[in-house]
């Protein structure tokens, strides 16, 4: 109910053209090479999107690999397409084993690319236990595991911290906690309540982490070399694929609390790619 | 322009509104026409007090115990800038009085706060003490728009405190800047001292996802009669903060709406007062901006309706010696704790234990009643073989003494949710005359240890 409302609200404020300038002006990439705005409800277009199925018991990770306490479906309950946004359930429910399910979203195998610039207008849920995201991950992982394929993380959110997303990479020498990122903290707004554009052009030689209309963040291969000593390897010269999801507990976010409300949905207004 | 008393003031600017209402789409208002505004100022205390009466500092009533002696301000402690203000709170002998609390009010005619969405402060303490209640909305006089916060822990460095405006679109014209009152509950009378800096209204733009109740949350049932009436509890409002933390508010009546689904059996005024004014069946349900309250009323009105209540927050509950009486023999520990700004009873180590009213009291007459009702939440696991009895003794101590058992099976319980029993008397074995019921017992023998318990009533159906 409440979602709905906030839902209502900022459609109302689209309408009104009203809503807050959060339009980026840093993105010099402007080639649009795929996109989906979401614009037709029901289930994620399947020529665009794949799911991610399961507990991750079955992909060899259990947990996801982050010891992550959601059963991702396909239903709609958990994934579907409504009013030019893209929703994203996590609901607390007993579903083969685990308390809570969720949805993850991948183009793997229907969109790959190397380079670009990728965007996504995002409003995340809040509550201790809640890690949404909007990452990359390199195609090669099934022959060349994780961390060694590379993860560009554009959006990760703990529930906990509203104010703050944070961008970052992983590769080989600099992953889990030795990432290499940087948080970005709104002021006097949260990441919860309305939505926000967030951002990454990506070179052969750098990666340009933005929000809004704010770059915050530049990674390049020096970068890597200066903070593993030497020994990270910049991997990011591969095609990658885009993942839209909502983790529950794991690791990172720890698990949820008996103040956080189930169930919350992660809304995508749209994602982009673009090529230089 | 004339200058208007305060009521009148008010009284046009409502006329005012409605008028807006109903002619946005006509034609705007001339040029002459102006609304007053109220002043906008933010700020309460910097290194002095911001605009306040002359008094500053108005206490609660010393003939209830508030001690007017420990209030004032120190140049030698602030945050920011030279001075704070400084609390003394007394012990619960200090003859000036046990306790200390009061209001800071607006030197005008009240602030428009429409602007801002919460009140903030600095405070530390001289140890890491409890304050009872910091809050706003409090003028001495209706209290319309009140708000508190309570049991703030005291840091021996500054911390910030935020307390969210409930709807701020409420407040167009606020007295009420400020309130406290603490005693030495939490240093087991020990007097201790606090200090507050930095008294502001503020618009941080991170106090977000209003989630009201009432009613503890729960969804409340009440049996009546054409005529009587009941009064809306335990109004909260929880707000998730900037810093992640969810923040719980009590709130005012007239921050929410309330709205019945047959008016014609009940309706509610705006202070939360439900009268009950036909049979039949309505549900109250509340909301704050347009956002709908967890819980609910549900007034079950008819012609024969009657209540005798042990422990609810709804109906004025009889008279009882305790909510356990400790006997030889019982492990049982507990009795009456505070939850989500009511009571409920809350047991642990129970074998048995009961609730009392016998000895000082008189016992009661239930001959006319039906149905015993009661609210049971087991916190813990449950497992085969579990219960819970509950027994009624009628004519304690007595040669005439007679009782009966009704035995609530495990699996019928939940763990950690509360779950609504009604058991006709007639299913109490054993039970003779209940003319003079003076004892009810919870009896688990250990099988459930941790329990709480609500919502104890019999009823006529």
């Amino acid at each position: 109910m409440w979602g709905y409302k906030m839902f209502f609200a900022s459609l109302l404020l689209l309408v009104m053209g009203c809503e807050t300038d959060d339009t980026q002006t840093v993105a010099t990439f402007n080639t649009l090479v795929w996109e989906d705005n979401f614009e037709v409800d029901g289930t994620p277009d399947s020529s665009r999107w794949r799911f991610d199925i399961g507990d991750g018991t079955e992909q060899g990770i259990p947990g996801w690999g982050n010891d992550e306490l959601q059963y991702y479906t396909d239903r709609s309950e958990n994934v579907t397409v409504q009013n030019g946004f893209l929703l994203i359930t996590a609901k607390q429910e007993d579903f083969n084993g685990s308390s809570f399910t969720s949805a993850r979203l991948t183009t793997q195998g229907l969109f790959e690319q190397a380079y670009g610039r990728f965007e996504a207008r995002i409003r995340v849920p809040f509550g201790k236990g809640y890690w949404p995201a909007f990452f990359l991950l390199g195609n090669n992982c099934n022959d060349n595991p994780w961390p060694a394929c590379g993860e560009i993380d554009i959006m990760e959110n703990v529930g906990d911290e509203p104010t703050i997303a944070f961008g970052s990479v992983h590769g080989p020498g600099f992953f889990g906690g030795d990432s290499i990122g940087k948080d970005y903290e709104l002021t006097n707004d949260r990441f919860d309540t309305g939505f926000h554009i967030f951002g990454i052009e990506w070179a052969p030689d750098y990666i340009n982490y933005y929000v809004d209309g704010n770059l915050y963040q530049q990674i390049t291969p020096e970068d890597i070399d200066e903070e593993t000593d030497g020994q990270g390897e910049w991997v990011f010269d591969r095609p990658f694929y885009i993942i839209l999801n909502v983790a529950i507990g794991g690791n990172l976010p720890g698990p949820p609390n008996n103040e956080t409300v189930f169930p919350q949905t992660m809304l995508v207004d749209y994602v982009r790619v673009y090529q230089q | 322009m004339k200058i208007y008393t305060y009521t009148n003031l008010r009284f046009i600017l409502l006329l005012g509104l409605g008028f807006v209402a109903f002619s946005s789409c006509e034609r705007d208002f001339s040029d002459e026409v102006k609304f007053a505004t109220f002043s906008a100022n933010a700020d309460i205390f910097t290194d002095t007090p911001v605009s306040l009466t002359d008094e500053f500092f108005v206490s609660f009533d010393p003939a209830i115990g508030a001690n007017t002696e420990g209030f004032g301000t120190d140049d030698d402690i602030a945050f920011e800038g030279s001075s704070s203000i400084r609390i003394d709170v007394p012990a619960p002998d200090d003859p000036n009085g046990s306790f200390i609390g009061g209001i800071f009010l607006d030197r005008g005619a009240g602030r428009d706060l429409t602007g801002f969405d919460a009140l903030t402060f600095y405070i530390k303490g001289s140890t890491t003490a409890t304050i009872d209640e910091v809050g706003f909305g409090s003028d001495f006089e209706e209290d319309k728009f009140a708000v508190g916060l309570q049991n703030i822990r005291l840091s021996t460095d500054w911390k910030k405190v935020i307390i969210p405006i409930p709807d701020p679109s409420k407040l167009v014209q606020e007295r009420g800047m400020f309130r406290f009152s603490s005693g030495t509950l939490s240093t087991n009378g020990v007097g201790f001292t606090f200090w507050i800096d930095e008294l502001r209204f503020e618009n941080l733009g991170t106090v977000a996802q209003s989630r009201p109740s009432i009613l503890g949350g729960n969804d409340s049932r009440f049996p009546t009669t054409v005529g009587q009436t009941v009064t809306i509890s335990q109004l909260q409002q929880t707000f998730n903060l900037g810093s992640g933390i969810d923040q719980t508010i009590s709130v005012t009546p007239s921050y929410f709406s309330f709205e019945s689904s047959d008016p014609n059996v009940a309706f509610v005024d705006e202070l939360g007062e439900v009268t009950v004014a036909g049979t039949g069946l309505t549900e109250i349900t509340a909301s704050i901006a347009g956002v709908l309250a967890e819980g609910k009323l549900l007034v079950e009105s008819s012609e024969s309706a009657q209540i005798v209540s042990i422990f609810t927050d709804l109906f004025a509950d009889i008279p009882v010696d305790n909510y356990n009486g400790f006997f030889l023999g019982q492990n049982t520990k507990g009795g009456l704790v505070e939850e989500s700004g009511g009571q409920i009873i809350r047991y642990t180590e129970l074998d048995f234990v009961s609730i009392n009213f016998f000895q000082n009291v008189a016992p009661i007459d239930i001959t006319e009643m039906t149905d015993l009702r009661i609210s049971i939440r087991v916190e813990e696991s449950i497992d085969p073989g579990d219960f819970i009895n509950i027994q009624l003794v009628n004519s304690v101590g007595n040669p005439d003494l007679t009782s009966g058992t009704f035995r609530i099976e495990g699996g019928d319980l939940v763990p950690n949710e509360w779950v609504e029993f009604q058991i006709p008397l007639s299913s109490f074995t054993g039970l003779g005359a209940r003319n003079a019921i003076g004892q009810l017992f919870f009896v688990s023998d250990g099988t459930i240890s941790n329990v709480s318990i609500d919502n104890i009533f019999f009823s006529a159906e």
